[in-house]
């Protein structure tokens, strides 16, 4: 097996195994969901209108409750000195490690949605566009949180500030998932270029985000 | 517990056979009138050392002496402030800090396993340095879950599995009995008998034949 294939297979099991965190962003996803039906009462067809935005903003807010745990762990325990020396480039870890992270939270939360989508009462209809928008975004959540994680791989308790980060970085992602998202729903000929554009945002992030967050790993060794 | 005796060297014929027909080691370092800096701040300067196959220095030091931050740099974990590195191959470093490198929630043989596939080791690697530790009767066992000695000895496992001609290893014997001790004095010989070399930072007394001692002062 491969470092790269060596690391995916050891932090998806990782997350899986007792505290580790992908079932955290799938439970923190239902309860943003369940919380915002009960505020928002019983107009169904408000929901169902709003059903694609909330579930685009929950999946990404989840997301980002997960990644102080992609490199902190690693730079605690002296494991990122072994990530760093190993014979393959740092660049092609640091994807191991965003494409880990989405394995264990973005496919979970892509999986978690349709069940989430009936509590908002989405269409029928709206689903696959739903499904499609969220399955290329996450990868992009994963791969731009991975960077800012790495950025604060060094500091306890930088949940915030890695909100902060990622933020503005996410909004891209967040505008042209949602607009597809709701696009296909509405049958909108602008699906398709949303979906390009979202597709754009996820492909750029997975070439900039291992570089960068290469460089950020080796500035936190010290 | 498994008692100290049950694992001396002697008793690892696996680790003993694996080590016989590996080629030997020929990658010397040399660092001249090395600095180095950590948060901005220059901890060591002026440092220069040679370390030929089969060579052994100790680190010796007062705390904040700065011997980790050196062996950090040595191994090619921080870049030198001034002064310069030189060695014939890059990939011939390994480091092993206070830090056991290992996931609570997986197993000693995961854990194990993991860094065989990181440093590219050949698959075997993994059960020869967790019998030349004494880990066998753990190989099951959560790391979280082994005490201070063993845990230690799962972190000393690194090297052996790395295979790598250079070894910096800082407080390697910190929280070992007296019998991990001579293991790991004799894993050190039989490394430098390859042809390996090894840098060992520490405060404690540990018995290297023929070891430069090297004091670092702020």
């Amino acid at each position: 097996m491969s470092a790269f294939a060596a690391v995916i297979v050891r932090d998806v099991t990782l997350a899986f195994r007792a505290g580790g965190g992908a079932l955290q962003a799938v439970s923190f996803f239902a309860l943003t969901i369940v919380l915002f039906a009960l505020a928002v009462g019983p107009d169904l067809s408000l929901m169902s209108d709003i059903a694609s935005p909330v579930l685009w903003a929950g999946a990404l807010l989840a997301t980002m409750i997960s990644l102080e745990q992609i490199y902190r762990p690693d730079r605690e325990d002296g494991s990122l000195d072994a990530l760093v020396e190993c014979g393959d480039s740092l660049v092609f870890i640091a994807l191991a490690k965003a494409l880990a992270h989405w394995i264990s939270t973005g496919l979970l939360l892509v999986a978690a949605a349709p069940l989430l989508a009936l509590l908002l009462n989405l269409e029928g209809s709206a689903l696959a566009p739903l499904v499609i928008s969220l399955l290329i975004g996450t990868v992009g959540l994963s791969l731009i949180g991975a960077f800012a994680g790495a950025l604060a791989a060094a500091l306890p308790r930088a949940g915030v500030l890695i909100a902060v980060i990622v933020s503005p970085l996410y909004a891209p992602i967040l505008i042209f998932g949602s607009g597809a998202a709701s696009a296909g729903a509405a049958g909108d000929p602008q699906y398709g270029a949303n979906l390009m554009l979202l597709a754009a945002s996820s492909l750029f992030a997975a070439i900039i985000s291992p570089l960068a967050s290469a460089a950020a790993l080796r500035f936190n060794l010290d | 517990m498994v008692s100290s005796d049950r694992w001396r060297w002697e008793r690892a014929p696996v680790w003993s056979a694996a080590m016989s027909d590996a080629s030997a080691f020929a990658v010397s370092l040399s660092a001249r009138d090395l600095a180095v800096a950590r948060g901005g701040r220059i901890i060591v300067e002026n440092v220069s050392l040679d370390l030929k196959p089969g060579d052994a220095i100790v680190l010796k030091g007062a705390n904040g002496a700065g011997k980790t931050t050196l062996l950090r740099a040595l191994a090619g974990l921080l870049p030198p402030a001034a002064g310069e590195i030189t060695l014939s191959d890059e990939d011939a470093r390994v480091f092993c800090g206070t830090l056991n490198a290992s996931k609570a929630a997986l197993s000693v043989d995961e854990n194990l396993q993991f860094w065989t596939a990181l440093y590219d080791a050949p698959s075997g690697a993994a059960v020869s340095a967790r019998s030349a530790l004494g880990l066998d009767a753990f190989a099951a066992r959560p790391a979280g879950q082994l005490s201070t000695g063993y845990a230690r000895r799962l972190g000393l496992a690194r090297l052996l599995i790395a295979n790598r001609p250079l070894w910096f290893v800082d407080e390697p014997i910190a929280g070992l009995d007296a019998g991990s001790v001579k293991t790991f004095e004799a894993i050190l010989n039989q490394h430098r008998e390859k042809g390996g070399g090894v840098i060992v930072a520490t405060h404690e007394a540990i018995d290297i034949p023929n070891a430069r001692m090297m004091e670092i002062s702020h």
